[in-house]
C-alpha cells in the first residue's frame, strides 16, 4: 500500500523546528488576513498596519516592550505550572488580585516613603496573587477538583472583586462617578529608568526571569518539578512530595502574576481601574506554549505578542478593526503551532509499509 | 414564597438553564469519545453569533438555529484537526479555540451590538401547559427548550443501547483495545467532536435567538466553562446534566431578579454567584467520586500506528 503515513522520530527535531514554528505563524497570519477580508478590511493593508503599529516605530517598539512586562511575568508563572502538567489558567485572576493587593497598600499608606511603600506593595501583591493560586492547588490535591475550571472560575471572581472595590469602597470621590481609585501618591509609583520611557519593572522582569531559570535548572525543587511533570507516578514512587510541589508551584505561579498586577497598577496606570484587566493572563498562556516553557524564549514571545496587541490598537485607529481581532490572531497562532508540533515529533513518510 | 413568584422564577430557571444544558450535553458527548474539548466557550459564542447573523439575514430562526449548530461543529473541527490529525495537546488546543472563538465573535459582532434579530418566542403546548404548576414551568416555553427534553433521552439511548454508542464509549474508554477489536477509533472521536460541537453551537444560538434576542459582546459570559464543570458534576451522564444545568439556571434567574428588585447587594457580588457555585459544585462532586462514568482515556491522544 502506497500512502502517506507518519512515523515517530527517534530524536526530536533540532534547529529546523524553528522553521516549523515560522511556518505555523505564517499560516496563522494568512488565516488572520482572510478573517480581515471577511470583516471588510483589505487584508494586506491590514497586516501591514498591524506590523507597523506594533514594531514599525520607536514609539511602537517602546510600547510593545512596556506591554510585554506584565505578559512576561504572568507567562513565567504559567510556564512553571505547565512544566508540572498543572494547568493554571488563572493568571488573569491572580494578576487582578495582585493589583488589588498592591492598591490596598498604596491607598492605606499614602504618606509612606517609597523605600517602604513599594516593597510593601510588592509583598502584598505577591501574597494576594499567590493565595489566589494556592486555593485551586489545595482543592486539586485534597479534593481532586479540576484545576483548569477552578482557576478559570477564580478569574471571573477576582475581576468581580476588583470591580466591586473600584465601583464601591475604593472609588475616588473626585472621579466624577468613573470607577477608579484616586491616583497613587508619588512614592507608590515605580519610576522610569533614567530619562527613558521604560519603568524599572523591566529590570524586575529580567531579574525574576533569571531567578526562575536558575530555580528550574539548578535547584532540587526545579528538578523535581520537571521530573514530576514528565511522570507523576514515577515521581511519587521516587519519594518526591508531589502534593506540596503542586501547591508550591501554583502559589509561585500566582505570585508572579500578582507581581505583574503590581507593576501594571504602580507603573502603567498609577491607580486601580477596571481597564487594568486587558487579558494579559490569557495571552500569557499563548506565550508560555509558544516559548515551550523556556524563560528566555518567553521573553521573546512576550515581546512579539505584546507587539501584536499594540499593532491591533493601531489597526483599530487606522482601519476601525475591532480590538477583538487580537484574540483571533492569538488563537490562530496557538492552534497552528500546536498542529506544527506534529512535525517536530513525527516524520512524514510516503511509500509502502514495511 | 408565594406561588405567584415561584412559578415565574422556576420558568426562568428552565430558560436560563437551557443554553448551559445544550453545551453540557455536547461536552459530555465529546468527552465520552475521549476528547477533552475546553473550547466550549468559544464554540458557544461562535454559534450565538452565527445564529444571530443568519437570523438577521434570512429572517428565519430555524435556519439560523441549524446554521449555529453547523458553525459549532466547524469550530469544533479545528480542535479535531489539532488533536486527532496533528496530535496536539488537548488542553491547550481547547484554550486556543476559546480565545479564537471569543475573539471571532466579538470581532464580527462589534458592529451589531444592541441590535436584535428575529428569534423564537413562547409556544405553549396545548393540554400540557394547562397542567397545574409543572405546565407553566416546563410546557409554556419556546420550542428550543422542548428540544432539550428529548436530547438527553436520545443521547442516553444512543450511548448505552446502540452499537455506535458503544463504539464511541470504547474510543473514550480504552482506545487501544477498541483499535485491536477492529474499530476505527479516530472516526469515533471525530463523531464525538463534531456532534458535541453541533450541540454547543445550538446552546450559543439559544442565547442570541431565544434568551436575549439581541447581540452583546461576550454574550456567553463563562457559560461554556460552567458547562465543562457540569460534565464532571453530571458524572458524564446525560440525565444528571439536566439537574446541573437547571441548578445554574436557577442561580442565574435568581440573580437577575434580585438585581431588578433593587437590592442593596452590589451587582458585582451577585454576578459572582454562578462562578462561586461552579467551584462549590466541583468540590462536592469531586468529593465522593468513584462511581462516575469518566472515560478512562479522556484527554489522551491516539498515537499513530507505524
Amino acid at each position: 500500500m502506497s500512502a502517506i503515513r507518519i512515523v515517530k522520530r527517534q530524536e526530536p527535531l533540532g534547529w529546523s523546528s524553528c522553521l516549523v514554528l515560522l511556518a505555523a505563524i505564517l499560516i496563522s497570519l494568512v488565516l488572520s488576513g482572510c478573517i480581515l477580508f471577511i470583516g471588510g478590511t483589505p487584508p494586506l493593508q491590514g497586516l501591514a498596519a498591524l506590523f507597523k503599529g506594533g514594531f514599525g516605530s520607536r514609539f511602537a517598539f517602546e510600547d510593545s516592550l512596556i506591554k510585554a512586562t506584565p505578559i512576561f511575568l504572568c507567562s513565567l508563572g504559567v510556564a512553571v505550572a505547565f512544566r508540572l502538567q498543572v494547568w493554571n489558567i488563572g493568571a488573569e485572576g491572580q494578576f487582578a488580585l495582585g493589583a488589588v493587593g498592591a492598591t490596598w497598600i498604596a491607598l492605606s499608606f499614602p504618606g509612606a516613603p517609597a523605600y517602604l511603600l513599594l516593597p510593601g506593595m510588592i509583598l502584598m501583591a505577591v501574597i494576594a496573587g499567590g493565595f489566589w493560586g494556592f486555593i485551586p492547588a489545595v482543592l486539586r490535591q485534597k479534593l481532586k477538583t479540576n484545576e483548569i475550571i477552578v482557576t478559570l472560575m477564580m478569574n471571573y471572581i477576582a475581576i468581580l472583586i476588583l470591580d466591586y472595590l473600584v465601583y464601591g469602597v475604593w472609588k475616588d470621590p473626585a472621579s466624577f462617578g468613573f470607577p477608579m481609585t484616586s491616583e497613587f501618591s508619588s512614592s507608590a509609583i515605580i519610576g522610569r529608568i533614567g530619562g527613558s520611557n521604560f519603568h524599572w519593572g523591566l529590570v524586575h522582569c529580567v531579574i525574576l526571569g533569571l531567578l526562575c531559570w536558575l530555580f528550574m535548572s539548578y535547584t532540587r525543587i526545579g528538578f523535581e518539578i520537571k521530573a514530576s511533570g514528565n511522570n507523576v507516578r514515577a515521581a511519587r514512587y521516587a519519594g518526591i512530595p508531589y502534593d506540596r510541589l503542586v501547591m508550591l508551584v501554583l502559589a509561585l505561579s500566582g505570585a508572579l502574576a500578582g507581581w505583574a498586577g503590581f507593576l501594571e497598577a504602580s507603573s502603567t496606570i498609577n491607580r486601580l481601574q477596571p481597564s487594568i484587566m486587558a487579558g494579559y493572563g490569557y495571552t500569557a498562556i499563548v506565550v508560555a506554549w509558544l516559548a515551550r516553557l523556556n524563560p528566555l524564549y518567553i521573553g521573546i514571545a512576550a515581546f512579539l505578542l505584546a507587539g501584536l496587541r499594540v499593532g491591533v490598537e493601531g489597526l483599530q485607529l487606522d482601519l476601525q478593526v475591532p480590538a477583538a481581532f487580537g484574540g483571533i490572531i492569538e488563537g490562530l497562532i496557538l492552534l497552528t503551532v500546536l498542529a506544527g508540533g506534529l512535525f517536530t515529533q513525527y516524520r512524514i513518510v510516503t511509500g509502502a509499509k514495511k | 414564597m408565594s406561588i405567584d413568584i415561584l412559578i415565574p422564577l422556576l420558568a426562568a430557571t428552565v430558560q436560563s438553564g437551557t443554553p448551559i444544558l445544550y453545551a453540557t450535553l455536547g461536552e459530555i458527548f465529546t468527552e465520552r469519545s475521549g476528547i477533552l474539548n475546553l473550547g466550549v466557550e468559544g464554540i458557544m459564542i461562535t454559534g450565538a453569533l452565527v445564529g444571530f447573523l443568519v437570523a438577521k439575514v434570512t429572517g428565519n430562526p430555524w435556519i439560523a438555529f441549524c446554521a449555529a449548530g453547523l458553525a459549532g461543529a466547524s469550530a469544533a473541527s479545528l480542535h479535531g484537526f489539532v488533536c486527532l490529525v496533528f496530535q496536539g495537546n488537548q488542553v491547550v488546543s481547547g484554550l486556543a479555540l476559546t480565545i479564537l472563538g471569543v475573539g471571532f465573535a466579538n470581532y464580527l459582532g462589534t458592529s451589531y451590538v444592541g441590535q436584535s434579530a428575529p428569534g423564537f418566542s413562547r409556544l405553549p403546548i396545548p393540554f400540557l401547559s394547562e397542567v397545574p404548576f409543572f405546565g407553566a414551568i416546563f410546557f409554556n416555553q419556546d420550542v428550543l427548550v422542548y428540544i432539550t427534553f428529548v436530547i438527553p433521552v436520545v443521547m442516553w439511548l444512543f450511548l448505552y443501547n446502540t452499537r455506535f454508542g458503544l463504539n464511541v464509549r470504547a474510543a473514550g474508554e480504552y482506545p487501544a483495545a477498541a483499535t485491536a477489536a477492529g474499530l476505527n477509533v479516530v472516526a469515533c472521536r471525530w463523531l464525538g467532536v463534531l456532534a458535541g460541537g453541533f450541540l454547543m453551537g445550538l446552546g450559543g444560538a439559544y442565547l442570541s435567538l431565544a434568551y436575549t434576542h439581541l447581540w452583546t459582546n461576550n454574550l456567553t459570559a463563562g457559560r461554556g466553562w460552567i458547562a465543562v464543570a457540569l460534565v464532571i458534576f453530571a458524572f458524564w451522564r446525560p440525565g444528571r446534566a439536566v439537574f446541573g444545568a437547571y441548578l445554574f439556571g436557577g442561580i442565574m434567574a435568581m440573580q437577575l431578579r434580585l438585581q431588578a428588585s433593587g437590592t442593596p447587594i452590589p451587582s458585582s457580588l451577585l454576578l459572582m454567584l454562578p462562578y462561586v457555585l461552579t467551584i462549590t459544585v466541583l468540590v462536592f462532586s469531586s468529593w465522593r467520586r468513584g462511581k462516575t462514568d469518566e472515560p478512562a482515556a479522556l484527554g489522551t491522544n491516539i498515537a499513530p500506528a507505524d
